[in-house]
């Protein structure tokens, strides 16, 4: 027995076990991060001066970045869960844009929202024909997706808006607000708290008014899917089966699943939600249809979720960088300097624990990244205006860098499946 | 068996066309219902693109589009997807343009230090996706878009007046300090009666096809390259660096991406400003999967996509939105991808057919009804 125990890590499984089991990712322990976060904001507000870091425009406008792109990561969710590929998430968010701006001037914001899923939907439905029924390589698919839905959009962009009131080839008419929500009774007292700048109080006040109030209906509906989502795909039957077909379509198969069906219907749902991403860029965060409106951000979105190991909770965390940082940037000041800080004690705490898992090569790279990060910070007053945007990028890169070995995406993801290759 | 390999050749051939002439449907179907004639349009652009001047911009426009397709197809080639040929070209571009505007050398020096500059540094803007992927395990998708915006972001940054840029006289456009003659690359009066000139870049764009074929089918390292694609476990049995592979092959595509800019920068506008071309990559992408991978393929992709583009322009004084091209250029993609795959298909039940009436009428007749 006890020889058998010594030799144990010389079992060619022992890697992923380790010395140490694989932190578990637990509701408390989120919890205890997210609280941990908030208390190095307002440090890193209260060494740099920089109050907008957590002011409630600040946290309210990375909110409004952020749905976007966690609906293009949860769109992307849903199709590589069931084992497609789906970098066609930005033509389908494309589409939801037109459809949010063709059906919002015309017969209300709420006819809007609906079509811009039912046209991302119908992206979906092209993109799972393709790939799953003529077995097209799935990321040929969703290029032609992304450029057929460019084409599309711009070409009846130009047939619909062009000569309307208010629309040109470009832009769509402006369409009416959705109607925004508040919880009662907070936004009064939130501010005054904010306005004292305290350490920890102002900026927890700060945070929850940019959360709680003046919220657009489709921000809310949005934020929702993402619990809706974790407890559809990890909590149902339906949602073990669709899961399966990313993991082992054959294994599926022999236990009477149609797999076929369950890619169709995630694909398809996919793109519903990236429509749904571009519902929220139209309505919420403008009030019209424009070309290029999407910015990429269907691309980012897939970022989000592979940065989010696939799994909701992942993607969220993911947009919510993406948001925060595009939100700092667009209000400008000093907060995105203050950002690098944020940024150095981060990558350095991810060293910290990299070497404490023994993990020394990656730890000292991440202590080394860390410390230049803050000694850009100390030496430099502001970051040049160009390189702002670029923040979030390289804080993905690096923190990829680091941590990646620990993201594990859906073993047939991508794949070609056939019915019945199993034999 | 000849009959057999004219018979492959002939379905491999009738995957695309059946493909455009799919695309075209859809196209006139977009076309009538916004009360437009297929026919009419399909015309003025056909007559548009007769001009020798349209000619030259076809073929300027599939020289750049050529080299960007090969980038990405070196990638392909290896199971790597490199969405970062965007901004690899751009930086390389900007890199090369900076460079070339601040020296004054004799033309050969001159040209092969800006092809240089541009090539290293398209190559380890890459090599930077291919080490993440080689030895952090960083999926070579995520990482090319991020240093794509990475890269957006930093050539914002250089190209203001007092670090790369300077200010051309009477416009708001910046750029790079103008190239000299001696690094410009002249053009060539390939098409008669033409009032432009094709870029002399075109004989590059020939050379590097040449070189990615004679790479991919007559190096060691090109079997290396074709079986990490098609089979990474076979590959690391026959003793392949599956991780150097990874890497050199990414930076040979971003070298490769490298070269994409400077069609436009050493034959046209010799200068890198706000207005340079953008894009270019995802272009690239389409036109590879459409050419699949093959260089003449490609070639032929790249021309038509090129057609494409520069014949729409006369659309516009037709009245007919020039978008339609777009539409056209991406159910191009996907019908070529669904064609193949039914010519797949359909050429697999005629070989099963094929063995089993051979088997049947040579070696083992009592089973040539049970083989089909």
């Amino acid at each position: 027995m006890s020889a058998s125990d010594v030799s144990a890590p010389a079992v060619p499984e022992a890697p992923p076990a380790g010395p140490r089991p694989r932190v578990r990712i637990t509701p408390a322990r989120t919890a205890i991060a997210a609280v941990a976060l908030i208390v190095l904001l307002s440090l890193v507000r209260q060494l740099s001066g920089a109050n907008d870091l957590t002011s409630a425009g600040a946290i309210s406008a990375a909110l409004l970045l952020a749905v976007p792109i966690a609906m293009a990561g949860l769109g992307g969710l849903w199709s590589e869960r069931a084992g497609v590929a789906n970098i066609g998430l930005e033509g389908m968010m494309i589409l939801g844009t037109w459809g949010a701006g063709w059906a919002g001037y015309q017969w209300g914001p709420w006819a809007g929202v609906v079509a811009a899923v039912a046209f991302g939907a119908i992206g979906g439905l092209l993109h799972a024909v393709a790939t799953v029924l003529f077995n097209v390589d799935h990321i040929v698919s969703g290029v032609a997706i992304n450029i057929l839905a460019l084409g599309a959009t711009q070409f009846l962009a130009n047939a619909y808006f062009a000569g309307r009131e208010g629309g040109s080839t470009k832009q769509s008419p402006t369409v009416d607000d959705l109607p925004t929500l508040s919880v009662p009774f907070i936004a009064d007292p939130l501010t005054s708290l904010e306005a004292h700048h305290w350490f920890l109080v102002s900026d927890v006040a700060g945070i929850a008014r940019g959360l709680l109030t003046n919220l657009s209906v489709i921000t809310v509906l949005a934020v929702l899917l993402l619990p809706l989502t974790f407890f559809v795909l990890w909590r149902t039957a339906f949602g073990l089966r669709l899961r399966s077909c990313g993991e082992s379509p054959v294994a599926a198969e022999s236990l009477g699943i149609d797999v076929y069906r369950m890619k169709m219907i995630a694909v398809i749902a996919s793109g519903a939600f990236a429509g749904l991403g571009g519902a929220s860029l139209a309505l919420a965060a403008s009030s019209f249809y424009q070309e290029g409106q999407t910015g990429g951000r269907g691309y980012i979105g897939l970022a989000a979720m592979i940065f989010g190991n696939w799994r909701p909770g992942g993607l969220a965390g993911g947009a919510a960088l993406f948001g925060f940082a595009d939100a700092l940037q667009l209000r400008g000041g000093d907060a995105i300097h203050a950002l690098l800080l944020l940024v150095a004690i981060l990558v350095v705490l991810v060293g910290v624990w990299q070497v404490r898992r023994r993990r020394v090569v990656q730890g000292v790279v991440g202590l080394v990244c860390g410390v230049a990060v803050l000694v850009i910070y100390l030496v430099t007053s502001t970051v040049p205006s160009q390189l702002t945007g670029s923040v979030p990028y390289v804080t993905t890169l690096l923190v990829l860098a680091l941590a990646s070995q620990r993201l594990r995406m859906p073993a047939t993801d991508g794949m070609p499946y056939r019915r019945g290759e199993g034999g | 068996m000849g009959r057999v390999d004219v018979r492959r050749v002939a379905l491999n051939v009738a995957a695309p066309a059946l493909a455009l002439v799919f695309a075209l449907l859809i196209a006139s179907l977009a076309l009538r219902l916004s009360g437009h004639s297929p026919l009419d349009t399909v015309r003025s652009m056909i007559t548009y693109s007769r001009r020798g001047s349209t000619q030259v911009l076809i073929l300027n426009t599939a020289t750049t589009y050529y080299l960007a397709a090969v980038a990405v197809a070196i990638g392909f080639r290896m199971n790597l997807f490199n969405i970062g040929v965007d901004g690899q070209y751009r930086l390389a571009a900007l890199l090369a343009a900076a460079v070339g505007g601040a020296v004054d050398l004799p033309r050969p020096l001159h040209l092969l230090l800006i092809v240089v500059v541009a090539v290293t540094v398209g190559g380890m803007w890459a090599a930077i996706a291919g080490l993440l992927k080689a030895y952090r395990g960083v999926s070579e998708v995520i990482s090319t878009i991020m240093l794509n915006a990475i890269s957006t972001a930093v050539i914002a940054y250089l190209l203001t007046p007092g670090r790369l840029a300077v200010t051309t006289q009477g416009s708001n456009n910046i750029g790079t300090r103008e190239i000299p003659v001696s690094g410009q690359v002249p053009g060539l009066d390939l098409i008669p009666g033409a009032n432009r000139q094709v870029f002399g870049f075109i004989v590059v764009a020939v050379l590097v096809g040449i070189g990615y074929s004679v790479l991919l089918n007559r190096t060691r390292f090109g079997f290396d390259l074709r079986a990490t694609g098609r089979s990474q476990t076979a590959a690391v049995a026959s003793g392949v660096n599956v991780k150097r592979m990874v890497a050199i092959s990414m930076a040979l595509s971003g070298g490769c991406a490298g070269l994409v800019g400077l069609p436009q920068l050493l034959g046209s506008s010799y200068s890198y400003a706000l207005d340079f071309p953008t894009g270019l990559g995802f272009t690239g992408i389409a036109i590879a999967l459409l050419g699949r991978n093959h260089p003449v393929g490609i070639a032929f992709g790249a021309l038509l996509w090129a057609f494409l583009d520069q014949s729409s322009q006369i659309l516009d004084l037709d009245g007919v939105p020039k978008e339609i091209v777009t539409i056209m250029q991406g159910s191009t993609v996907l019908c070529v991808v669904v064609a193949y795959e039914l010519v797949r298909r359909y050429s697999r039940v005629l070989e099963q057919k094929r063995v089993g009436a051979a088997l049947g009428r040579t070696e083992v007749p009592a089973t040539s009804g049970a083989s089909t």
